[in-house]
């Protein structure tokens, strides 16, 4: 950092326009696009803070504190020095974000002169008074200047911040939105635990958080996350560097306490979050199963949803009473020791004649595969083995002697998802440190030399198609009984595209990458067809799950929790960085007082 | 085509003894086109022999027919006096056959030491696993210090130090290096040789294809010139630096 100190009135003034403009451009196209899409209109209807804030307008106000945020940013290099931030960033953020506003300017004087309804479906009166909150024209052009060059201005002090007000401060805003997005499941949660009084509290009857408790809930939240500052690095700090003995005891103390959790958890919990956890399990299945196939082996298969189909399927038609073709009916195991064995031959069968293919070919035939398997289901040639398009109905539930599990019964379907999942996890994790799974990681490298050093490729990947399948067909049984039903158009190549969009945005080839990938695009956004927490997002969701890929591939390539290799190999060239932000990690906890007195041009 | 020929009857032509790895007339075939034609070879336990010729002479499908990559159309290819032709490449590589490839091509994203381990793939000696690679960090310090770092973050030369290294991990008899000073820096293609040098002193057989006539030529027992397909010349190393011919061809000599 340097010392230099110029005249704060030449300094503030003198701004890289270019920079803003283009920022405060890209920011307003954002903002007219969003608004077009029609997001912040479905949005609407989902209240963070009641009657205050609904999500509709998060939708649009989070985008000038990003812009602004970036466009303020100084890449730190190393052997160059960077001036510390202050307040001529501040106006940057202010400048773009006023920028971005004109988006909406424009926008909104548009939308009061012009009909432009027939192409453009959300240009029109509800738009608009959306925007101007229902005040007039000119309130609404005003009042979007006045809020964007202030959220710019917002999303740039962050820089200007220091550490502690930084930390209170993002952990307050995400804190309460995460709290009022998790609304649905903490009242499910709430019955069990017998919190209701406390729901009723925090949450207005209509649905959010009610103005007091959004202040309060806030508050609570930058507390929690300033007492626990620094407090969950050190544990995993001393928890690694434990050795021996120790350590394995800690590790069995961690798991068994997960374990105790995820499986008394249920219990206490409604419908509701049973069978958004169950969604999130059967993804997580998928992804599992996916992440060995392409994370691993490096093979990238767009045609996975063929096993999904298969499992389920076989399973279908092996239980159910009213499967056109299959008499004898079996009870769910013996139809799942099928199915996992139909699946690998599925494996074998498509694998083989993909196996020779590389890069782009092999995922042009996969694609290919995927969409033939879903219509010979649908085919009225099949239709006496697969029902057709009208599928097979009356699958019914997994008997287990003691208990049958059906998809009215979600905490039976959760416990059943968990065993799978559970199993799943370890299967991938043993494979990973196996021989099998070494010789994947050859072959994803460079499979050529891993041919020199004697590994078998083509076997080596068949097992790897194999292995993907097994664990695909788990998860199309069970969702199959869940569903009590299979529908050839339950297998869309949207399913295939979605799974691997959680495996990349989890992190490929990390499987805690993949499970937290499952919890947040599943979970948070929801499934193909299945709604997630944001469920008003409908449609909407596929525009954000490409957002986010096209988003971790350009920012963020090794995923949200990286396998170590990967992201060292990915970010070579910013390891200088890293070390540089490292440092400053390092020195936040002892330069709080000096920091807190740089730190006055965030009050402007 | 493999002919299962009496595998008794073993080359008697040299001093030598057995060969350790030869190729009897071999023909290779790209789709129609023919590379290899009636190649014959032979590499003797412990020797440091070299493959030369110009581009597109059928080097580098030279050492892909001895490792098992492309397989003859006729002819046959002997390691340890059996005709191996229709065996895999895992069956040449446990019975003493390892190629370092040409560039190095580690597994970029692999650690040192899991691009080390991956070369002894094929061996479930743990013991004897242990003991390579004592012996690889003997051979080579540096690699020893790097275990932990992705192998694509080297230095080319240290670069070649581990692919050299993996292709030892195999417990091979005779390794085949592909062009082993391509893309080094010349003080590094120098210290390369030296290293080749200095294993082939251990006992350890090196079949060697490079361009690098003049280099190969000094530190080698024989040598091959392949042209088209070919071999146009087998002789000792001294006679082939001396030979006129190969003098004007090779080594840039009017």
């Amino acid at each position: 950092m340097t010392e230099i100190k110029m005249a704060p009135a030449a300094k503030v003034l003198d701004q890289d326009w270019r920079n803003i403009f283009r920022w405060g451009a890209i920011c307003a196209i954002t903002l007219v696009f969003i608004s077009l899409v029609g997001m912040p209109a479905k949005l609407d209807l989902r209240l963070i803070i009641n009657p205050t804030l609904s999500l509709g307008y998060v939708s649009l106000f989070w985008i000038p504190v990003m812009f602004g945020f970036v466009a303020s940013t100084h890449i730190a290099l190393e052997g160059m020095e960077v001036s510390r931030p202050g307040m001529r960033d501040v106006l940057t953020g202010l400048f773009t974000g006023l920028t971005g506003s004109f988006g909406l300017v424009l926008l909104i004087l548009g939308m009061n002169n012009f009909d432009i309804t027939d192409p453009l479906v959300n240009w029109g009166p509800p738009l608009l008074d959306l925007l101007t909150t229902g005040r007039g024209i000119g309130t609404g052009i005003l009042g979007w200047m006045a809020a964007s060059a202030f959220l710019g201005m917002a999303g740039a002090s962050l820089h200007v911040l220091t550490p502690l007000l930084r930390r209170i401060v993002s952990s307050a805003i995400l804190g309460m939105i995460s709290i009022a997005i998790l609304e649905d499941a903490i009242d499910d949660l709430s019955e069990g635990f017998r919190l209701e009084w406390l729901v009723d509290l925090i949450y207005a009857k209509r649905g959010g958080l009610t103005n007091k408790s959004a202040i309060i809930v806030a508050i609570v939240m930058a507390a929690v996350s300033v007492l626990a500052q620094g407090k969950v690095k050190k544990a995993k700090a001393n928890f690694f560097a434990l050795e021996g003995p120790a350590r394995k005891k800690w590790s069995v103390v961690l798991f068994a306490g997960t374990a105790a959790v995820v499986i008394i958890l249920p219990m206490f919990a409604g419908g509701y979050v049973n069978s958004l956890l169950a969604n999130v399990g059967i993804f997580l299945l998928l992804a599992l199963g996916l992440n060995i196939v392409v994370g691993l082996a490096g093979i990238l298969d767009l045609g996975y949803v063929a096993f999904f189909a298969v499992g389920g399927y076989s399973t279908a038609v092996l239980t159910s009473p009213q499967s056109p073709w299959f008499a004898p009916e079996i009870g769910f195991v013996p139809a799942l020791l099928v199915s996992v064995v139909l699946a690998g031959i599925a494996g074998l069968a498509i694998g083989a004649p993909v196996i020779r293919m590389r890069g782009d070919y092999l995922a042009i035939v996969t694609l290919g595969f995927g969409e033939i398997i879903r219509l010979l289901f649908m085919s009225d040639f099949l239709k006496p083995y697969f029902g057709g398009a009208q599928g097979i109905v009356n699958v019914p539930g997994v008997e287990l002697g003691f208990l049958t599990i059906s998809g009215t019964d979600p905490k039976g379907v959760f416990y059943l998802v968990l065993a799978f999942s559970a199993l799943a996890i370890y299967i991938s994790w043993r494979l990973q440190a196996s021989r099998l799974g070494r010789s994947w990681m050859a072959i994803r490298e460079d499979e050529q030399v891993a041919e020199a050093m004697g590994i078998n490729t083509v076997n080596s990947k068949l097992m790897a198609f194999v292995v993907g399948a097994v664990l695909a067909s788990f998860a199309g049984s069970i969702m199959v009984a869940r569903v009590g039903s299979v529908f050839p158009n339950s297998f869309m190549i949207l399913v295939s595209i979605i799974i691997l969009v959680v495996v990349i945005v989890g992190g490929m080839g990390s499987i805690p990458g993949v499970i937290v990938g499952s919890f947040v695009l599943i979970g948070v956004l929801g499934g193909p067809r299945q709604p997630g927490l944001l469920q008003e997002f409908g449609q909407l969701k596929l525009l954000i799950y490409g957002a986010l890929l096209v988003f971790m591939m350009l920012k963020r390539p090794e995923g949200l929790v990286p396998s170590a290799r990967r992201s060292q190999e990915l970010h070579q060239d910013e390891f200088l960085q890293d070390a540089w932000f490292k440092g400053d990690d390092e020195a936040d906890g002892s330069d709080e007082q000096t920091a807190s007195a740089e730190g006055e041009g965030a009050s402007v | 085509m493999s002919t299962e020929t009496d595998t008794s009857a073993s080359p008697s032509s040299s001093d030598k003894g057995q060969a350790l790895l030869e190729f009897r007339k071999v023909n290779t075939h790209y789709g129609a086109v023919h590379i290899l034609k009636d190649v014959d070879l032979e590499i003797y336990p412990g020797e440091l022999v070299c493959l030369l010729g110009g581009n597109a002479s059928g080097k580098t499908t030279t050492l892909k027919a001895l490792l098992g990559m492309v397989k003859p159309t006729s002819g046959e290819v002997v390691l340890n006096g059996e005709v191996v032709n229709n065996q895999p490449i895992s069956y040449r590589v446990s019975n003493g056959v390892t190629m370092v490839p040409e560039n190095r091509r580690l597994f970029k994203r692999l650690s040192v030491l899991e691009n080390l381990m991956l070369g002894a793939y094929l061996r479930n000696d743990k013991a004897g696993i242990k003991e390579d690679l004592e012996y690889i960090y003997d051979l080579f310090p540096r690699v020893k210090e790097r275990l932990t770092q992705k192998s694509g973050t080297l230095s080319g030369g240290e670069q070649q130090m581990v692919a050299i290294g993996r292709a030892l991990m195999s417990r091979p008899k005779v390794l085949l290096m592909d062009e082993p000073s391509m893309g080094l820096a010349p003080a590094l293609v120098q210290q390369n040789f030296e290293l080749i040098e200095k294993i082939n002193n251990e006992g350890m057989a090196i079949f060697m294809v490079e361009q690098n006539a003049n280099m190969a030529l000094s530190i080698a027992d024989r040598g091959w010139v392949l042209q088209t397909g070919m071999v146009v010349l087998n002789d000792s190393a001294e006679a082939l630096l001396a030979n006129p011919e190969m003098r004007a061809a090779y080594l840039g000599e009017a």
